[in-house]
């Protein structure tokens, strides 16, 4: 069978400009994914520099080093990779194919949002380069030290802003393609789980996204113009800054986390054989996510100042979202139930998560406590808790939708062996290096410390241990990947007996996906009852 | 790859563009919201130094731009109606009369602004910090709001004069015109803001 694919399209422009240039969205999405996969690794790289300097202060960086060391792992890993992230690297790639569409609703702002990223990118990139001092206020920006640090916040801040609108179009376009764009007979509640956590995603990005660019449009003019809105001296309020900065930063956690859970749903009832076990719910529950997690931002600033009225709201608000999120484990773990499982490398990432997730979500209400708040604000334990939910979170549903898709996407198959192997090392490194992190914080050692106390160093160590085998996985994971690019079998149509339409056509996918526009007449998985 | 896929060929999805820029303008409104709500809470904390800070403000400059605007969004809307009905000539026109009138608005705050760097009066300067804090956040929020407002005319005029040109190539017809309505839309939301700027930093006083 040798079906034309997208990659052989011959437009107006050759070379990468036939990339740079293109409107097809899976073009733009392969774009993403590699431009992520390259910032996810520098800031891998970055967070074992950190870990190498906990277990040796002093000797590899000095303290001022580590602070922007920290600051840029944050900036990269956050506003360059988990954003970004799934919508724009898988949601592209296969968000139109699974509602049966030949592109996004509006293909030119979709390649003139991957512009702005790469622009985003390159202006932060250049904050760390240029004369002066990397940005050092970690990826927070806290106000008013971010307004008086001679390093190049303004510009760092400046690439984040223009990220911001890379991100807004990202989810204007998608919600406006989903609203529009559907084949025939893709009612809403036929569509893909993975398309619903996109389109709860897409709002939450259109509706947190701009609070973040107001603000750091105040940081930019603080600097600049000596507006003092943070400026306690002029009458500013820096707690207003982190009520700004958590209106969006809270919500952004759920543009993070939301897709990796459609990826998820995606992913288990294809290798358990299984439809997905109570699919409204969980669509649903996507939804439930997003608007509750736009309220519950207060729960960053337990001890920053607020009266007790609103932090018990705000504490009783962040219990509300373990509802729907607990919802969807608990519809994950039913639709394993009596499957025929096939344990292939995505079902080992998408149950990691499950695990992963399921541990980052507990402990988030531990810190969402009021009291025992108190004793972990600020400590290695919010650490642990943020990397088990980005990382373990949607950093494995990243990996699981990346084996997942691989062949689809690049239409050759990976070496399963190496997968599982990379998985383990991942897996087990993970796990060494941050849950030591939650004994050293409740233990009570502070984030931040470029030298820890003497009585914690036995657990640091423990957790660089856990950053080399982690880096080690990650190693194999990416050669194994990249090997099969080249060496890998040519990938069947349907490698893994999926059932959404992305499976129903060639791997790669023809140029504009469907020869004939599908008409959809069953719900999203077809495995019969539950 | 300049090509439209096949699943919109051939009729321009109106209702998906307007979606789109819908979606848009909620995030210009919250854009502009982070401010609204710094303007509030300082305002409710130094509400003596604001009252006092407000009386600076000259009214008739601000109301004459008040006018300006108000009548530049019924001229956008004209020319919408007008298009709608063919007539690209009066279309134009009343484009033109939008552009006019957002070049004024922004000539008018030009002055407005010089008289108060004249004076001394603006962000880090020694005469505004010499004023109190209430007075510096006041001023501070005057800035900013009207400033990023005026950023915000001088690209709806910028979009018009494009919207002309296409109208006058005719590229907007009476049968494809959901670019120039969708201007419209943005140049009203322009207008709205400063309907909510002028009250907030000229009447109350």
């Amino acid at each position: 069978m040798e079906e034309l694919s997208f990659y052989d399209e011959k437009g107006k422009y050759s070379g990468i400009l036939a990339w740079l240039m293109s409107t097809d969205h899976k073009r733009i999405g392969l774009q993403y994914l590699l431009a992520l996969i390259c910032f996810f690794s520098t800031g891998v790289a970055l967070g074992v520099l950190i870990r190498l300097s906990l277990i040796a202060p002093g000797s590899i960086l000095n303290a001022q080093q580590y602070n922007e060391v920290f600051t840029v792992h944050g900036i990269v890993q956050i506003f360059l990779f988990i954003i970004p992230g799934i919508p724009v690297a898988f949601g592209n790639f296969f968000l139109p194919i699974m509602i049966g569409a030949r592109d996004v609703a509006f293909p030119r702002l979709n390649r003139f949002t991957w512009w702005l990223y790469l622009t985003g990118a390159a202006i932060v990139l250049l904050s760390l380069f240029i004369k002066g001092a990397p940005p050092d206020t970690g990826w927070t920006f806290y106000a008013p030290y971010s307004i008086q640090t001679k390093a190049n916040v303004s510009l760092a801040v400046f690439g984040v802003f223009v990220l911001g609108f890379s991100s807004i179009f990202t989810g204007l376009n998608f919600v406006t393609t989903i609203h529009r764009m559907r084949a025939p007979g893709m009612k809403w509640f036929r569509m893909p789980p993975f398309v619903w956590t996109l389109y709860a995603t897409g709002w939450v990005q259109i509706l947190a996204t701009p609070v973040l660019a107001i603000t750091l449009v105040f940081i930019i003019l603080g600097r600049f113009f000596g507006v003092g809105f943070f400026d306690p001296s002029r009458g500013g309020d820096p707690i207003l800054y982190e009520h700004l900065f958590w209106t969006y930063s809270h919500p952004a956690v759920y543009i993070m986390v939301l897709p990796a859970m459609g990826i998820i749903s995606e992913i288990i009832p294809v290798f358990a054989r299984r439809k997905l076990f109570g699919y409204h719910a969980i669509v649903l529950s996507a939804l439930g996510i997003a608007t509750v997690g736009y309220l519950v931002w207060g729960h960053h600033m337990f001890t920053s100042g607020m009266s007790d009225t609103a932090r018990i709201i705000f504490s009783f608000i962040t219990f509300l979202v373990a509802v729907p999120s607990g919802v969807k484990v608990f519809n994950w773990v039913a639709t394993l139930y009596k499957g025929s499982i096939e344990l292939h490398a995505p079902l080992l990432f998408a149950l990691s998560f499950v695990f992963l997730f399921s541990i980052g979500g507990l402990t988030g209400l531990i810190i969402g406590s009021l009291a025992p708040n108190l004793h972990v604000h600020g400590t290695y334990f919010i650490v642990a808790h943020f990397h088990y939910v980005m990382f373990g979170g949607a950093g494995f549903s990243f990996f699981a939708g990346l084996h997942y898709w691989f062949p689809k996407m690049f239409g050759k198959m990976y070496s399963e062996k190496y997968a599982k192997a990379g998985w383990l090392l991942l897996f087990v490194g993970f796990n060494i290096l941050y849950f030591s992190m939650f004994i050293l914080g409740y233990q009570g050692m502070p984030r931040r410390y470029f030298d820890p106390p003497p009585q914690y160093h036995g657990w640091e160590f423990i957790s660089t241990i856990g950053s080399w085998l982690l880096a080690a996985g990650i190693i194999i994971i990416f050669g194994n990947l990249i090997r099969s690019l080249f060496r890998g079998e040519k990938a069947p149509a349907d490698p893994w007996g999926g059932k959404s339409l992305e499976w129903t056509i060639s791997s790669p996918p023809p140029p504009e996906n469907f020869i004939e526009t599908p008409v959809i007449t069953t719900g999203p998985s077809g495995y019969g009852k539950t | 790859m300049e090509k439209i896929s096949s699943a919109t060929e051939g009729s321009i999805d109106y209702t998906g563009k307007k979606i789109g820029m819908w979606l848009f303008l909620y995030t210009e409104l919250l854009f502009f919201g982070g401010m609204f709500l710094l303007y509030s809470v300082y305002r409710s904390r130094y509400s003596a130094e604001f009252h006092a800070s407000a009386m600076e403000e000259n009214i008739i400059l601000g109301s004459t731009n008040t006018v300006i605007l108000l009548t530049s969004s019924f001229f956008i809307a004209l020319s919408i109606a007008a298009i709608k009905a063919g007539r690209r000539r009066l279309s134009t026109g009343l484009q033109l009369a939008t552009i006019i009138c957002g070049i004024t608005f922004l000539v008018i705050k030009y002055f407005e602004w010089a008289a108060k760097i004249v004076k001394g009066i603006y962000p880090d300067s020694s005469v505004l910090l010499g004023m109190g804090q209430g007075e510096t956040l006041f001023f501070g929020l005057y800035y900013v709001m009207t400033g990023i407002h005026g950023i915000h005319v001088l690209i709806g005029v910028i979009i018009i004069s494009i919207m002309l040109s296409l109208t006058q190539r005719g590229i907007i017809n009476r049968e494809n015109f959901v670019k120039l309505e969708n201007t419209g839309l943005y140049w009203h939301f322009v207008d709205i803001v400063w309907i909510y700027l002028f009250p907030l930093f000229y009447l109350i006083t």
